[in-house]
């Protein structure tokens, strides 16, 4: 199952519509929380809010999530070693008040588990490398490694 | 492991703050850790049965906060520990404060979701905590906030 989510407080009808149109060619059954969002998905199993419990039980579940930028769902697609596909929302296009979502992307794109799809445009390919994702829980990226030490100096009280 | 006896207390309220306490356990784990949060039954569910709860609150609720001060203030006088550690928010803040009284070295990690700028607390940190790190290395100074990466 693919797991679709925008959050709760705002719409991404451009991400839900194109996940909606691209649903009967993925072979997987699609489960969206459309949030705040106008469109009515034809193709996928949508739900303007999930309750937490319910997300994290379908996010166990899936085998990839597609997601906008929200760190929220990038934490918790990490603590069960799911691959992510982000994409930003778009300050220009009225979906969020400004780009943080943009330097967000830019920031994580790369890590362990993390796909960006900087549009709609660019699902097919991220959803086909996301779905080819071999399990990455073991993999810590650089950033991870360097947060860890980092700790355990200060926790022993060592030269940072 | 090395420093397996150095007493820690790491706090963080619910939901994202809890998470990204959790993505760092690989290292806690090597100490005498101890956990503080907002929502036990979340710890629970991560196999930390013995963590002490302390009450939610917010700079909009002088009250809850006042209450929380005083549960965060005893639950350090329980542990004593040498370390408070923090990725927020507000009852996370308040262990950081308490454990300033009695003379833990302090560190506040600030949420990876303030990519923008420091949370509230997390300037509030820079003056009452020893560390103050941001995850976001654009947001990082020489002293404080410093940037060591990110549970990401």
């Amino acid at each position: 199952m693919i797991l679709v989510t925008v959050g709760m407080q705002l719409g991404f009808d451009r991400l839900i519509a194109a996940m909606d149109t691209l649903a009967p060619t993925l072979g997987l059954p699609v489960i969206a929380q459309t949030g705040k969002g106008r469109y009515t998905p034809q193709h996928m199993d949508a739900q303007a809010k999930i309750a937490p419990a319910e997300f994290e039980r379908l996010v166990q579940q899936s085998r990839l999530i597609v997601s906008h930028a929200g760190i929220g769902t990038v934490l918790t697609a990490a603590r069960f070693a799911k691959p992510i596909i982000l994409v930003p929302r778009r300050a220009a296009l009225g979906e969020h008040r400004n780009d943080h979502q943009l330097a967000t992307v830019n920031q994580l794109s790369g890590r362990p588990g993390i796909l960006v799809a900087m549009d709609e445009a660019a699902l097919p390919a991220r959803i086909a490398e996301g779905l080819a994702v071999k399990d990455w829980s073991a993999v810590q990226s650089s950033t991870a490694r360097q947060l860890h030490r980092a700790l355990a100096a200060f926790i022993e009280n060592r030269p940072l | 492991m090395k420093s397996g006896s150095t007493r820690v207390l790491a706090a963080a309220s619910g939901g994202g703050h809890w998470e990204q306490l959790m993505l760092l356990r690989a290292t806690l784990d090597n100490y005498d850790i101890r956990f503080a949060t907002t929502e036990p039954a979340v710890a629970a569910q991560h196999g930390i049965e013995s963590a002490d709860r302390l009450p939610d609150c917010n700079q909009n609720k002088p009250l809850q906060s006042a209450l929380c001060g005083l549960v965060a203030l005893w639950i350090v006088l329980k542990h004593r520990p040498q370390v408070v550690i923090s990725t927020g928010a507000a009852p996370g803040f308040f262990c950081i404060l308490a454990g300033r009284l009695i003379g833990a070295r302090t560190l506040w990690i600030d949420s990876v979701a303030n990519g923008e700028q420091l949370s509230l607390c997390g300037k509030l940190s820079q003056r009452w905590a020893h560390e103050c790190w941001t995850q976001w290395e654009h947001l990082g100074t020489d002293a404080r906030p410093r940037y060591f990466g990110a549970v990401l």
